[in-house]
């Protein structure tokens, strides 16, 4: 064997498989990976520092730039929090509405997540584009509510800011109906594709207890085979009433990543399909007339997380009783969970580190704030 | 479903109080040992668990190994300027569900230090970097402890409360 000098490379930040301004210190052996460091800040706005500037409510909007992929659920995790610290009550109808909301943007994340592997690999926008497709529709349906497509800014303390359009529901039955058929599709491209198959499987294997003390959470943690989903460890919302399962991984690689993230959206599918056949029945509208949208809560300090596509997504606030949070902390999921990225890559290829890089799901938004 | 949760949390937090009064009673720090203001709101005011600084890693490493709360989740800084203190706000879980168990600590803000969770749990890692970066708050024991998101010459620590911004022309608008 050849023996050759160690040999630095430096990845990003401006380089399309990093998924957003994020940069990589590799120090290579021929092409095998002997250390790994991530290098962040280039989105650095100091996002928390400008939260506590806002007054409550002026930081719904400001959370939809976080992980500008999921702003429902950005904006739920927000809501949650201010509720908790104000003491305000959602009506059925409006947390009906918010699960809605939160589960579509769950299946437009993963399809999106599964999208961009195949981009990673260079197998160039073909799949990415069935993703798109699909998350284009649900799009739609979030422009309907809200009036728009990314930023939403839909959800208010006590509810959501307005009730559902009448063209709203059969829009999304008919999305639901023809999702098995997408979902499946997704799966068929994973599974049934060998070159996939051989970049993927037994790469960038996170173990159980690893996943553990590395404080990962969301799919990433389930496909190490742990079965913790905080819909279920903790309900929060109306989540005790769905029935759904917690899809788990057997090996913990980026193979088991994948498909934990296609069971999700199936299981997603489920929950939606519960909650437009118990809607009709929710009582109360969407929104707590009794609520003030200019809070001033208590003095005191309350967190609340829920499970966001991407993992435990937290807020932690304290407020000293006047109109601006004293503080306003995000736990972001994506930004934990690249803590364990330069093991997962020691001993692989430099070429898989996009790969393993692209099945922690990332948004530069929230990994920065 | 709130107050189940309230309910389970307040058990869980006098369960864990009971079980670190039995085991590790010199870890809790007296209460008031920062003062006060007066008039203004009193932020220190809490029914969560307050340990001595000094003792946050023998607490959490007791509440891994005897009470089963193995997941670190959250480590949140908190400048309490009026107070004279920072404050370390950390979550932890148990595998099998439930809500958190939030420890607080409190440090004098002219020598804010104390033992890192690092070495026992990775996933700090990140976590006390930022802290670190934003308050300056120093955490012995840390592997790697630089700046996580200004750049390494930046002077000052930004999240702080007596952060002089300077330098933006949009400041004085």
């Amino acid at each position: 064997m050849l023996s050759t000098d160690e040999l630095q490379i430096n990845i990003g930040p401006q380089h399309p498989s990093t998924h957003g301004v994020f940069r990589l210190l590799t120090r290579l052996e021929g092409e095998t990976i002997i250390e790994l460091t991530p290098v962040f800040g280039y989105l650095h706005r100091n996002h928390e520092q400008l939260g506590e500037a806002n007054s409550y409510l002026q930081n719904m909007p400001f959370t939809d730039r976080l992980d500008y992929f999921n702003s429902m659920a950005n904006n739920h995790a927000y809501a949650l929090a201010v509720e908790k610290l104000a003491g305000i009550e959602v009506p059925e109808r409006a947390e009906y509405i918010r699960v809605i909301m939160v589960e579509l943007t769950r299946i437009l994340n993963h399809a999106g997540a599964i999208g961009f592997l195949f981009n990673d690999m260079g197998a160039w926008q073909t799949q990415l584009a069935f993703s798109m497709r699909e998350r284009e529709k649900i799009l739609d349906l979030f422009e309907m509510v809200s009036g728009a497509r990314m930023m939403c800014n839909y959800f208010r303390f006590g509810g959501v800011v307005r009730d559902l359009p009448p063209e709203f529901l059969p829009a999304l039955q008919d999305l639901l109906e023809a999702m098995p058929a997408f979902i499946d599709e997704l799966e068929r491209l994973l599974s049934e594709n060998e070159i996939l198959l051989a970049r993927t499987q037994n790469i960038g294997i996170l173990p159980k207890e690893l996943a553990i003390s590395y404080s990962v959470t969301g799919p990433m943690l389930r496909a190490s085979g742990i079965p913790y989903d905080i819909r279920k460890a903790e309900p929060y919302s109306i989540y005790d009433r769905f029935d759904f399962d917690i899809p788990i991984g057997s090996v913990g690689d980026v193979y088991d990543r994948f498909l934990v993230r296609i069971e999700e959206m199936r299981q997603s599918r489920r929950i939606l399909l519960q909650a437009l056949e118990q809607l009709p029945d929710a009582t109360g509208s969407h929104i707590n007339p009794k609520a003030r949208q200019n809070v001033r809560p208590p003095v005191g300090d309350a967190y609340t997380r829920i499970e966001s596509p991407k993992g435990e997504l937290g807020f932690y606030l304290v407020s000293d009783g006047s109109t601006k949070p004293y503080r306003y902390k995000i736990r972001a999921p994506s930004f934990i969970n690249l803590t364990p990225l330069g093991d997962l890559c020691r001993g692989h290829k430099i070429a898989d580190v996009v790969v393993i890089l692209g099945s922690i799901d990332i948004v530069l938004g929230e990994v920065d704030r | 479903m709130s107050d189940d949760n309230s309910e389970l949390s307040a058990r869980q937090r006098d369960e864990a109080r009971a079980a670190l009064q039995r085991d590790l009673p010199f870890a809790l720090s007296p209460s008031g040992s920062f003062p006060s203001p007066e008039g203004g709101p009193d932020l220190l005011a809490t029914s969560d668990i307050v340990v001595e600084a000094q003792q946050i890693a023998a607490v959490a490493r007791y509440l891994r190994a005897s009470l089963n709360y193995i997941y670190l989740s959250n480590i949140t800084a908190v400048d309490l300027l009026a107070h004279g203190c920072f404050e370390l706000v950390y979550h932890f879980y148990r595998l099998s569900g439930g809500p958190a168990l939030t420890i607080k600590t409190r440090l004098p803000r002219e020598k804010p230090e104390l033992p890192s969770l690092t070495p026992f749990w990775p996933g700090a890692a990140f976590q006390e970097r930022e802290a670190y970066d934003l308050f300056g708050i120093v955490f012995k024991g840390h592997p790697d402890l630089r700046r996580i998101y200004m750049w390494d010459e930046f002077e000052g620590f930004p999240m702080r409360k007596d952060f002089v911004r300077q330098g933006d022309k949009y400041l004085s608008e």
